[in-house]
């Protein structure tokens, strides 16, 4: 790598007077607006030419490392490729242009598609609706666990004030609950990263409202005994959750519905190729079984007996509303690109492909690199840490020496089971020629973790930013240009 | 005295007064710690039971009381300079507690019995 870090901020460089953009004044002219309401001082905003300006954003975006850089073998958040074409279709002004206020008889294709997604992700699921308004996958559980209490509370089964949680969940699975107002019940794993049923059975009473599960779990171990789960959660009145941050390896192979789940979400920006993060908005579709539809949030896109589609926009047995309007539109275009064209047997075969490649690498590397839950893994496995552990080498510089040859780190001290998770999630977008790279690149690690530990220890060297000191940062964030 | 739980918090024991903090391993095994979640003077606290939070770069951790009684100071200190827990976790304590039952002591690991169990989840 060894590139030269680009640190400027656009304020850097501005110079007062200067122009890239003159406004059409005339325009304003004849507009007044009251006192009051007029700002008293100029905004203090950047002045920059054109050129500058380019540049700027240009250079600041080579500091970055996403999917389009390299290899993001990042575990739990499934960073496959993002095809390109989603992107021009989402940006289309056919879609971005529209208004969600608009008459229902002028986007009849909009809402069609909305519509067909929908059912899309029923089938892939097993589910009987789904809704895609959250806007998340955590809004998702969030959306998901008030479709449970609206469930109880229909039932007049108020007494439910509890939620199960396996101790290998990830860390919104809690917290959405909490924030759903439930308190939340940790689960123990057992030693091969599998739920322990019988723990669980032992939690399992009239005051539990749902048990969130992950499958495959955090370890990518399939949870052989969902059957047997189901069973319990459901003779004890209660509803089995589905997180789908794990889906990717059961596309099109098995449904979380034909497994005993009552609820799911979906990320679309893991399993169905959106973008992550500052990429672009997220979405979080939340389904559910027969029998639960009507809990689902408003609006609701209907068809009538005509064949033609309008918005429900309230409803008696609804939760309410989690989003203003229908959710992140364009996700949803890209999402259904990416279905469309992969076709039933590609997202089969997607999923097969994710596993074979999980295992790819944790074959090649299970003789360096501690395995505590011995394969084969589902989409992605856990190591806990370097095998030798008398090198002093941990994890945290594995992961930042990574960096220094040409990698995105892996997913870091997750899942706590271990001391030194180390979680790793090829995707089946990597080919073979680039898992290998990778490979040797952890193995070139491992070696020099025994022969020059500090060279290691010391890492990253070539990385724009060599040592960000991240206790200060989460102690005293610096998030304005008026405190640098 | 000094004993221990085996979530690896510590009660420091002078007569009736407790000192609670944790233990090297866990401050280890954080990282640097970032916040500390601490109850408020006079709250009280319940052995076994969660009475704040601890946060580092690596993760969030609840923390477990020893000992049952009355929050009768917490580490002020802490509030702007968490890392101090990193420095020395023994002498760097979290809260101080008038305990209302010393029999619970009995329940609680001797040093060498907490050592072993650290060993134990190194394997």
């Amino acid at each position: 790598m060894n590139r030269k870090l680009y640190d400027k901020l656009i304020f850097d460089l501005s110079c007062p007077g200067r122009r890239g953009y003159d406004m059409p004044r005339r325009l304003y002219d004849d507009i007044e607006l009251p006192d009051a309401v007029l700002r008293q001082q100029a905004p203090a905003l950047p002045e920059v030419d054109e050129p500058t300006l380019v540049r700027h954003y240009t250079n600041q975006s080579t500091n970055n490392f996403g999917v389009d850089t390299g290899f993001y073998p990042l575990g739990s958040c499934t960073m496959k490729y993002n095809p390109k074409i989603n992107e021009s279709l989402g940006a289309d002004p056919v879609i971005a242009a529209l208004h969600p206020a608009q008459p229902a008889s002028t986007v009849q294709g909009a809402l069609k598609l909305y519509r067909m997604l929908e059912n899309m992700l029923s089938e892939i699921g097993g589910m009987a609706e789904f809704t895609l308004n959250p806007f998340a996958g955590a809004h998702g559980e969030l959306t998901g666990l008030m479709v449970i209490h609206a469930y109880h509370d229909s039932r007049g089964d108020s007494a439910r004030t509890r939620v199960i949680v396996p101790d290998s969940a990830h860390g919104t699975n809690p917290a959405s609950a909490m924030i759903a107002g439930y308190e939340v019940i940790e689960v123990k794993s057992l030693a091969d990263g599998t739920v322990d049923v019988d723990d669980l059975r032992s939690k399992l009473d009239e005051t539990v409202a749902a048990v969130m599960m992950t499958n495959p779990n955090t370890t990518g171990m399939f949870e052989k005994n969902i059957p047997a789960i189901a069973d319990a959660v459901h003779a004890a009145g209660a509803l089995l959750y589905y997180d789908g941050a794990n889906l990717n390896p059961m596309l099109g192979v098995a449904r979380p519905g034909d497994m005993g789940f009552d609820v799911m979400h979906i990320n679309l920006h893991k399993t169905f190729s959106t973008p992550h993060g500052g990429g672009g908005p997220g979405a979080g579709p939340v389904g559910v079984r027969k029998g639960l539809e009507e809990f689902l949030p408003s609006p609701r896109i209907r068809r009538r007996g005509d064949g033609s589609l309008y918005v429900e926009q309230t409803s008696d047995t609804a939760l309410g509303r989690v989003s203003s309007w229908f959710g992140n539109y364009t996700v949803f275009i890209k999402a259904f690109a990416y279905i469309l064209a992969m076709g039933a047997d590609g997202l089969a075969m997607a999923g097969k492909l994710a596993t074979l490649n999980a295992n790819y690498v944790m074959n090649a590397l299970k003789d360096v690199y501690l395995l505590p839950v011995p394969g084969p893994c589902k989409h992605e496995f856990v190591f806990d840490g370097l095998a030798d552990k008398s090198t002093g080498v941990t994890t945290l510089n594995v992961a930042k020496r990574l960096l220094d040859l040409g990698f995105h780190a892996p997913t870091i001290y997750f899942p706590l089971l271990f001391h030194e998770s180390l979680m790793i999630e090829p995707t089946e977008s990597e080919s073979r020629e680039t898992l290998d790279v990778f490979i040797a690149a952890m193995r070139q690690i491992a070696r020099e973790a025994a022969e020059t530990p500090d060279l290691v220890k010391s890492a990253p060297h070539d990385t724009p930013a060599v040592h960000p000191d991240d206790t200060e940062a989460a102690l005293h964030p610096k998030v304005k240009f008026s405190d640098l | 005295m000094i004993y221990y739980l085996p979530t690896h918090e510590y009660a420091r024991v002078e007569g009736n007064t407790a000192y609670i903090g944790i233990s090297k391993y866990a401050a280890e095994q954080l990282g640097n710690v970032v916040y500390v979640d601490m109850p408020e003077m006079d709250d009280d606290v319940n052995a076994g039971e969660e009475f704040g939070a601890i946060e580092s770069v690596k993760a969030a951790s609840d923390l477990f009381s020893p000992v049952s009684g009355a929050v009768i100071e917490i580490n002020e200190e802490l509030i702007d300079n968490p890392r101090l827990i990193n420095e020395d976790p023994e002498t760097h304590w979290i809260i101080k507690v008038e305990m209302n039952n010393t029999a619970e002591l009995e329940g609680l690991l001797t040093p060498e019995a907490y050592a072993q169990v650290c060993a134990n989840e190194k394997h």
